[in-house]
């Protein structure tokens, strides 16, 4: 889905994931433990998908499939159907901790195969997104915060459109008027450079609209703070203000978003690669979503909990290298 | 470095130009419709301390940022004459309005944890100052900014250059606030309200320095809501009152033989540390009676982690009685509040209610009695539910009681503590600070509790309000018997009000006694230094007699 | 008191009066909103021509006399269309939006006032699963049961659970340490009143205001998940599905596409700025 609201954002100042563990364990443990939690929550959400969903459990994982028995013999045998509950679960745990996620019954293919083939064009169209998103919003926020009232209401109103407007509808319109009136971009595919342009900014845009708005604030309480007063009495330029003192501050809620951001971007592409015809992961969900091929479906689960893992971790870095506070507390 | 205390020649010979000369100012918010300074007339001569004082809202803080061109954002700034030093400051743009601040004159904010940037060393935020005016040469800077971390009396200044506000004490992050302010050797600093956030012994430190860079030669202009702050360190006083001057002049005069009626007033209003200032209703024996107590507190200690909040405190509250506990921030005042309360149990000891256990109860058992034990808070907006209205809130303790008759004695109830019963259907968020507190007052009083007990009640408030809560509460006290646990760190509001006091240092009580023994022979070494630190009136005469 | 009470005063009427000023903009996306509650509650009343009715001969027609927004690859009135599908992609979002309302409220509550160790099981299961896209995890459920309607509802709800969990639990949290709690433990009030007439009440308070701000965002995920053709299968109008159809004729008929695109965007605007103004005003009132 596009960009929820920045009402909606996580609670500030906490680490990864937001999650809390006792302060005795050391930063790098606890942000291990947190990181092996939310892995091992998304793969037994997957696998309580999979329970929970109606019917025998091998027709499920048949899916759309060819429907034989030699497949169904083999599903038996590699989900460990014949044996207790437990042994089952921890099985499918324990596949996943040596990287094995699965095969896929309908393309007889193993899913790490299937999913590897895909990982480049969405890395690179959903990093392209987001320096879209990151570029588009500093500039705009560093550019109007304590500016006049009219610059900063166009742009708040710009920043409302951008947040309120599906991804897909700004795809089109974006197909409508580079592709199909001016002609300069591909209609879709993947193969050259020019064609994750309009796919960029259809996926960056909503993107750029949080974040500009946080940023917008943060700056512009920033600059309300003591300090920022402090800044000026000593006969900084406002511009000197902005950069040295309040952009930091602006940053730290920006920061304890992007975690958010990553998995809108990886929600997103699953649409945008779908409206301009691109490979890609999201194309695979989209496949396997349709085709009901539950073992591909509940590995891209697993997969983007792990980019998240992994994005978070890096943030709580970053935000940590910001804060001094959380670096001696 | 000690050539940085007298780098200047001394500009104060006699006749010298003033720094800043500033005619019939005026400063005015059209935005919001606020006129914050209405016609002010002041001059700040090389050298000289000038205090501008008054309460909130009086425009003091307004006026004192006009003169570096940082009235606010929509601020409308006009004057007859306007000189900065040596410029017209009618005709400055950005570009010169940055000339002066920080070169010409720097500014003290309160509270350096947020007026220094927090993401930010110290070492970082003092180099910025020498780099925007090109003070030393970069490769010099290092060594000037450790120079003036020393000459600010911060020990080990090399290694708290690298450190960030907020791993420095309260003291030691407003020296450093300090010396970036004088980084670039103004000839003025601004000073507002530099020590309102500090403790009362790390004030006195603070307004030591600022006294020593004023005897280096540098001219101050401070900003306090207190009275007796500017007393010590004052040449000049001017008094503010709704954006007006309303009495100015020698500091020593102002403050012993005040003119305006204002001023008279905000000097009556400031709690005295002299003896015979206390219980301005006098009708209570100063000793009660020895009666069994109505809360008694036995050995009481808790800790949060390894942190002892409480260590061992044991005190006896009679009927009729005013116990004051002073101590500074951290010393457990308010965890003894909790304790007190039965919202908090003790590790170890006991808390006795009218010779009833009372920490040792289960909560359902401690229930029918909490009307008995009730509390003001410090800051009365945060203990008032956000949806209610000011009848809602002081007939809460009422629920037995039906409808009709929970109004009726929310309105004679608000009539005791001097509001007219039309408040009734307001928010608090509508009422000033001192209108707020009566709120709560109210409500305490309404369950007709035998324990009242009031953590900072009157921190919050301007001096003049101060003085009338304070007031009220005596009153009251006079007249149900009530007993009174009083907290505070301010010395002089607990020997306005207190019979005995204790004072508390790190969880412990370090003396306790007849507040007037405490105050005027103190034993023990902490309580001699917290006495010391108070900021005290020039006496005036008829206090010469008494005191 | 003399000093500060005008000051205080003047404060409270200057916001009052900020309060009352008429916002254009608020007013607009109130009279839009009026608009698409009629078109959920009673297509007929804005439109009387059968937005299932194909006409081949008319397809792809522009917009002009009969059809005033145009027609689509079957001929079918893109107007009518626009108006009906209003019911799908609001109707599905509202009713995603009360189920996560519902369900993360409860979950939230429980999470705030459960005992110390209970609640922070359940506060963390929330943050693990809010750290989930939530279009991964609508999909997720989709797989298993299926496209249509009613598995959009089901999906969409089901994804946006943890959100409003997580903020109620943390407004709980809040609301239960707050001074004023702490005030009312100490008028002897039983636990259970305190519960009823301080804690929930300022818990529930800010719900009404998220879930319209949450709503925009349930009728964009609707209609995302109808873009790729789980939600309201064809031919029912639903404006995400209208908008897939349409990218195949863009080139010759762009309004085919942009009516939905419009009805789709303006809807979210307007739900936003709503929920923005519910928001500052709500903030305004509590500190």
């Amino acid at each position: 889905m596009t960009a929820a609201l920045p009402a909606r954002r996580p609670p500030a100042g906490r680490g990864l994931a937001g999650l809390r563990v006792p302060a005795w364990l050391g930063t790098p443990v606890r942000r291990l433990v947190t990181a092996v939690a939310v892995l091992w929550a998304a793969a037994t959400t997957a696998y309580a998908a999979l329970l929970l969903a109606p019917g025998d459990t091998v027709d499920i994982l048949v899916g759309d499939g060819a429907d034989t028995p030699e497949i169904r013999a083999q599903i038996v045998a590699e989900w460990g159907l014949d044996r207790p509950e437990a042994v089952r679960y921890l099985s499918y745990l324990g596949r996943l901790l040596h990287g094995d996620l699965g095969r896929s019954y309908q393309l007889q293919r193993d899913v790490g195969e299937i999913l590897a083939g895909q990982v480049g064009p969405t890395v690179r169209l959903t990093l392209a997104a987001a320096a879209v998103g990151v570029v588009l919003a500093v500039a705009v926020a560093v550019a109007t915060a304590g500016r006049s009232v009219w610059p900063r209401r166009i742009v708040s109103a710009a920043e409302l459109v951008a947040v309120s407007v599906p991804q897909f509808v700004i795809g089109i319109v974006l197909l409508f008027v580079f592709s199909f009136s001016l002609g300069w971009f591909p209609v879709s595919g993947a193969a050259d450079p020019q064609a994750l342009v309009l796919p960029a900014l259809a996926l960056g845009l909503p993107v750029a609209g949080v974040l500009g708005q946080v940023l917008r604030e943060g700056l512009e309480r920033a600059l309300e703070q003591p300090f920022a007063v402090t800044a000026r009495s000593r006969g900084l330029s406002e511009r000197a203000v902005v950069a040295r003192h309040a952009l930091r501050h602006a940053l730290l809620p920006a920061v304890t978003l992007a975690g958010w951001f990553t998995g809108v971007l990886l929600g997103g592409a699953v649409i945008t690669e779908a409206l301009f015809g691109r490979p890609g992961l999201g194309r695979v969900t989209m496949q396997a979503v349709t085709g009901k091929d539950m073992p591909v479906v509940m590995a891209v689960v697993i997969l983007s909990a792990a980019v998240y893992v992994t994005i978070s971790a890096l943030l709580d870095l970053a935000y940590r290298l910001i804060d001094p506070r959380l670096r001696s507390a | 470095m000690t050539e940085l205390a007298v780098t200047r020649a001394h500009p104060a010979a006699a006749g010298a130009a003033p720094l800043v000369a500033v005619e019939d100012l005026r400063v005015s918010f059209p935005a919001s419709g606020v006129e914050a300074v209405r016609g002010l007339s002041l001059s700040i001569a090389p050298g000289e301390c000038v205090a501008l004082v008054g309460e909130s809202g009086s425009g003091k803080s307004v006026t004192a940022r006009s003169l570096i061109g940082l009235a606010g954002p929509g601020a409308t700034v006009r004057a007859s004459a306007f000189r900065v030093g040596g410029g017209d400051a009618l005709t400055f743009g950005p570009r010169e309005w940055r000339r002066v601040r920080g070169r010409f004159a720097g500014l003290v904010l309160q509270d350096a944890l947020v007026s220094l940037d927090p993401l930010r060393t110290v070492g970082a935020e003092i180099t910025e100052v020498l780099a925007e005016h090109d003070v030393v040469p970069r490769p010099a800077r290092p060594e000037r900014v450790r120079a003036l971390l020393a000459a600010v009396g911060v020990p080990d200044p090399d290694a708290r250059a690298g450190q960030h506000p907020h791993q420095l004490s309260g003291g030691l992050r407003q020296r450093a606030l300090i010396a970036s302010a004088i980084a670039a050797e103004p000839e003025l600093i601004i000073a507002d309200e530099p020590t309102t956030a500090l403790d009362v012994t790390v004030q006195a430190q603070i307004l030591r320095l600022l006294a020593e860079r004023k005897a280096a030669g540098t001219a101050l202009l401070m900003i306090s809501h207190d009275l007796a702050v500017v007393a010590a360190i004052a040449d000049r006083v001017l008094v503010m009152k709704d954006g007006l001057v309303v009495e100015e002049g020698p500091a020593r005069e102002v403050l012993t033989t005040p003119r305006h009626d204002y001023t008279r007033e905000l000097l009556a209003a400031v709690p005295s540390m002299s003896a015979g200032s206390r219980r301005p209703t006098g009708t209570l024996s100063p000793t009660p009676a020895p009666r069994d107590p109505v809360l008694a507190v036995t050995g009481v200690s808790v800790a949060y982690g390894s942190r002892r909040a409480v260590d061992g405190v044991s005190f006896r509250l009679h009927a009729g009685e005013t116990l004051g506990v002073v101590g500074e921030s951290g010393s457990g005042k308010t965890t003894l509040a909790r304790l007190a309360l039965g919202l908090l149990a003790p590790d170890a000891g006991e808390v006795s209610l009218r010779g009833g256990p009372w920490s040792a109860l289960p909560e359902r058992r401690r229930r029918p009695l909490r009307p008995a034990i009730q509390v003001i808070a410090q800051n009365p907006l945060d203990s008032f539910d956000p949806r209610h209205t000011v009848g809602r809130l002081v007939a809460d303790p009422l629920s037995a009681l039906p409808r009709r008759q929970r109004r009726e004695r929310a309105i004679e109830l608000l009539g005791r503590v001097g509001l007219p019963p039309e408040l009734l259907g307001r928010r608090p968020r509508e009422l000033s600070g001192g209108q707020r507190q009566r709120v709560a007052i109210a409500r305490a009083l309404a369950s007709r509790p035998e324990v009242l007990i009031c953590d900072e009640p009157v921190s919050a408030l301007d001096v003049s309000v101060q003085a009338q809560v304070l007031d009220l509460l005596a009153e009251i006290q006079a007249e149900d018997g009530t007993a009174l646990l009083f907290i505070s760190h301010d010395l002089g509001v607990v020997r306005h009000l207190s019979d005995r006091v204790l004072v508390m240092k790190d969880g412990r009580v370090v003396e306790e006694g007849d507040v007037d023994e405490v105050f005027r022979h103190p034993r023990h070494p902490y309580t001699r230094e917290l006495l010391a630190a108070v900021p005290r009136l020039p006496c005036s005469p008829d206090e010469r007699v008494t005191g | 008191m003399a000093v500060a009470a005008p000051v205080a005063r003047s404060a409270a009427r200057s916001a009052a009066r900020a309060g009352a000023r008429v916002r254009p903009g608020l007013v607009l996306a109130l009279l839009v909103l009026a608009v698409l509650v009629v078109a959920v509650a009673a297509p007929g009343l804005i439109t009387r021509v059968d937005p299932l009715a194909a006409d081949p001969l008319r397809a792809l027609a522009p917009p002009g006399a009969g059809h005033p927004l145009g027609t689509d690859h079957l001929g079918r009135d893109v107007f009518a269309r626009v108006v009906y599908g209003a019911r799908h992609s609001l109707g599905i979002g509202a009713l995603a939006t009360a189920l996560a309302v519902g369900a993360g409220s409860l979950l939230g509550l429980a999470a705030g006032l459960a005992a110390r160790l209970a609640g922070e099981a359940l506060a963390r299961l929330f943050d693990v699963l809010s750290t989930f896209p939530e279009l991964l995890l609508a999909l997720l459920v989709i797989a298993i049961t299926g496209p249509g309607t009613w598995n959009v509802v089901v999906a969409i709800g089901i994804a946006q659970i943890p959100t409003y969990a997580r903020v109620v639990r943390a407004q709980t949290f809040v609301v239960r340490r707050s001074g004023y709690v702490e005030q009312a433990v100490t008028f002897g009030h039983s636990r259970a009143r305190v519960v009823a007439r301080h804690v929930l009440p300022n818990v529930v308070g800010p719900v009404p205001v998220l879930a319209t701000i949450g709503l925009g965002q349930a009728v964009i995920a609707t209609s995302g998940l109808s873009f790729l053709g789980m939600g309201p299968q064809p031919p029912a109008p639903e404006w995400g599905t209208m908008l897939a159809e349409s990218r195949d004729y863009l080139r010759v008929a762009s309004w085919v596409a942009f009516s939905p695109g419009v009805a789709l965007t303006l809807s979210v605007v307007c739900l936003t700025v709503a929920g923005r103004h519910l928001q500052r005003r709500f903030e305004g009132r509590t500190p």
